[in-house]
């Protein structure tokens, strides 16, 4: 077939699914791993799943390795069903969380196995494991064996051989698990930058929501077998669309309290925990039974003052309870005066020295009207 | 010895209780008198007696044939076994299995010599099979309780090993039975291994039930050693111990001596790569 211009045929891949998951449910014995879950991703994305532990996406992820069955559901590979397919039939690679490299084998020989097994042509396999360990930078390693690395290199490694066979779809499970935290973040970005540098659709699975962050493009968040949340960082960062995720993802403050005044383009809150309405700034549709709503508000998004605000709502009056410096910027506890319920409030550290709240200070904590989410649930 | 000290007398205290029988034996092997405890100068001539006594090395021969045999197929099925009880999570009566395979550790000899008599015969008055009770009913014998210990050693092995290997490798495009030969078996190569050399050491010196489940004309080393005592020790005993002996450190010498070669030439190999760059 004849390409008319490489960038168009690029823009048309880009946009197109690669995986579709279907209704999958996964029932170990009695319980749901995984709930009903239906998902696309689209060719060239990195693609997280986060969620605590036992929340089912490590048993999503291992249905798409083929290492379980889906108990119901489909999964589409570039459109060819792979539900029942076994793991060595599937052109999809893993990099599994303990990187398990084959101790017996050299760096060179575990890269060119998964290459050995289609039968491809030696020098083809030679010059292919050179490349791809030039691409991870680990080429004077060649032949070390695993336990001669550090936990950085073993990664590299692994990385080098889930994409030798360039696979259609690479899985990463816990990329960043085994690594301290100062090479976490290095190794992040550079993995991503190898994964730009393939074109590889990839798929990974962490409970660290710093580094779905970081990484991913878009993300799902799981809990109890179920997606919560399909986004993009952003998305689900800023808008979450319950409790469960605000919580899950940073740190956020939660009010309890009830519609007072509904109109089209604002409405007003009253919560027992603050001393003025909250005002929000846009329409919310709120169901006709309940009245009862959530207001969330992440702490970098509040003020912290020591004189009172001039506006009749949006802020509440308390004392420091908690001080936790951080450097960057730092977070105050602030125990309100009406209910004694702590807030949260991030102060950024622009200035070396200035006078900030200290303890048991008097201090009033604000925010505009576009700053919080209202929530149903 | 520099300096005295008590983990070093300790050291060598334990040395010598351990080697020097074995130490004394070697020597005695060397002795002239045809009385094993008394000394009369050096001879080699009951190594010479030794080789041409004909019912104690056709009884070397059986059973070197029965211990290498025994230990293959122990080592054969308690792979199995262990494959079973390890990568398989679940399945109907896998703690009975379990302890079943298990069982012959704790069970004393005679029970399990006795029980497999009883076997063999009621199998012959069935079935005519086994016609009569020989190398290979002492085959058989050795093969279930051998099996036993292949299994624990193998599946402690199986056990520490990361099942997500065996996953990568099937991930990458290895089917089942390839993963078993190029990932499985080299891992637990070192359990095979000493599974193997346990349970042909252990079919070597068995006595109590070769002596049960054996017929005429297949007399192993041990019974044979054991009735030849009986009518007085012979300084033979002790020239096929040294022999036993001697050829055991040569395996475990080669074993050390070829490993440390491989691992030294892969050093330097590696050293190498660095000096090209």
């Amino acid at each position: 077939m004849a390409k008319a211009s490489p960038t168009a045929v690029n823009t048309a891949e880009k946009s197109e699914v690669l995986v579709k998951i279907t209704q999958v449910s996964k029932t170990f014995d009695t319980t749901w791993a995984v709930d009903d879950v239906s998902l696309e991703i689209k060719r060239g994305e990195i693609f997280a799943l986060l969620g605590a532990s036992g929340s089912g996406k490590s048993t999503l992820l291992r249905m798409l390795a083929g290492f379980e069955r889906p108990s119901q559901g489909t999964i589409l590979l570039d459109g060819d069903d792979i539900t029942h397919v076994p793991p060595h039939k599937r052109a999809i690679n893993m990099m599994f969380q303990s990187y398990a490299l084959f101790p017996h084998m050299t760096i060179e020989q575990n890269i060119a196995f998964g290459l050995k097994q289609d039968n491809m042509p030696k020098d083809e396999i030679t010059e292919r494991v050179a490349r791809m360990l030039k691409l991870v930078h680990m080429h004077q390693y060649a032949r070390r064996k695993p336990d001669q690395l550090s936990g950085g290199q073993r990664q590299r490694v692994a990385l080098a051989r889930s994409l030798a066979k360039q696979p259609k779809l690479l899985l990463l499970d816990e990329p960043m698990g085994a690594l301290d935290k100062k090479l976490r973040t290095e190794m992040q970005l550079e993995v991503v930058d190898i994964l730009e540098k393939v074109g590889a659709t990839c798929v990974m699975v962490t409970h660290d929501q710093e580094e779905a962050m970081t990484m991913a493009y878009r993300m799902a968040i799981m809990d109890l077998g179920k997606i919560v949340q399909i986004g993009t960082p952003r998305d689900i960062y800023e808008s979450p669309n319950s409790r469960n995720t605000a919580e899950f993802i940073g740190s956020i403050n939660i009010f309890e309290g009830r519609i007072v005044d509904d109109q089209e383009s604002q409405i007003t809150i009253q919560s027992p925990d603050l001393d003025t309405p909250i005002m929000v700034g846009h329409g919310v549709s709120t169901s006709i039974e309940s009245k009862d709503l959530i207001y969330a508000i992440r702490p970098e998004k509040t003020m912290l003052t020591t004189g009172r605000p001039s506006q009749h709502c949006n802020w509440s009056e308390g004392i420091v309870d908690d001080i936790a410096y951080l450097g960057g910027h730092s977070i105050f506890y602030v125990k309100l005066n009406r209910t004694g319920k702590i807030v949260q409030c991030f102060l950024a550290n622009t200035e070396r020295r200035y006078d900030a709240p200290v303890w048991n200070d008097r201090v009033y904590v604000s925010w505009d009207e576009f700053a919080g989410v209202v929530l149903n649930s | 010895m520099r300096n005295f000290s008590f983990s070093r007398f300790m050291f060598w205290a334990g040395l010598t209780f351990l080697y020097l029988p074995m130490f004394i034996l070697v020597i005695y092997s060397f002795n002239e008198s045809r009385l094993v405890t008394v000394w009369a100068g050096w001879s080699t001539k009951w190594y010479g007696e030794l080789f041409q006594d004909t019912q104690i090395m056709g009884a070397v021969k059986r059973s070197l044939e029965v211990a290498f045999l025994s230990a293959t197929s122990a080592v054969f099925f308690g792979m199995l076994s262990s494959w079973a009880m390890v990568r398989i999570a679940k399945f109907r009566g896998k703690t009975l299995f379990g302890g079943m395979i298990t069982a012959p550790l704790v069970m004393p000899d005679v029970i399990i010599g006795l029980s497999l008599l009883l076997l063999f015969v009621a199998f012959t008055q069935l079935t005519g099979w086994p016609r009569e009770r020989g190398m290979l009913t002492i085959w058989i014998a050795h093969t279930t309780f051998g099996m036993a210990y292949a299994t624990v050693v193998i599946s402690s092995r199986l056990r520490e090993m990361d099942a997500s290997i065996e996953e990568a490798a099937m991930d990458l495009g290895a089917p089942p039975l390839k993963v078993f030969f190029a990932i499985t078996l080299p891992l637990i190569a070192p359990a095979v291994a000493s599974a193997w050399l346990l349970a042909f050491t252990l079919s070597l010196d068995d006595v109590v039930i070769a002596s049960f489940v054996t017929g005429p004309g297949a007399t192993t080393l041990p019974i044979e050693v054991l009735s030849s005592v009986r009518r007085g020790v012979s300084p033979k005993i002790n020239v096929l111990a040294s022999l036993i002996i001697f050829a055991v450190s040569m395996v475990t010498f080669t074993v050390w001596y070829v490993s440390r070669r491989l691992e030294k030439n892969r050093q330097k190999a590696m050293a190498d790569d660095f000096l090209i760059e």
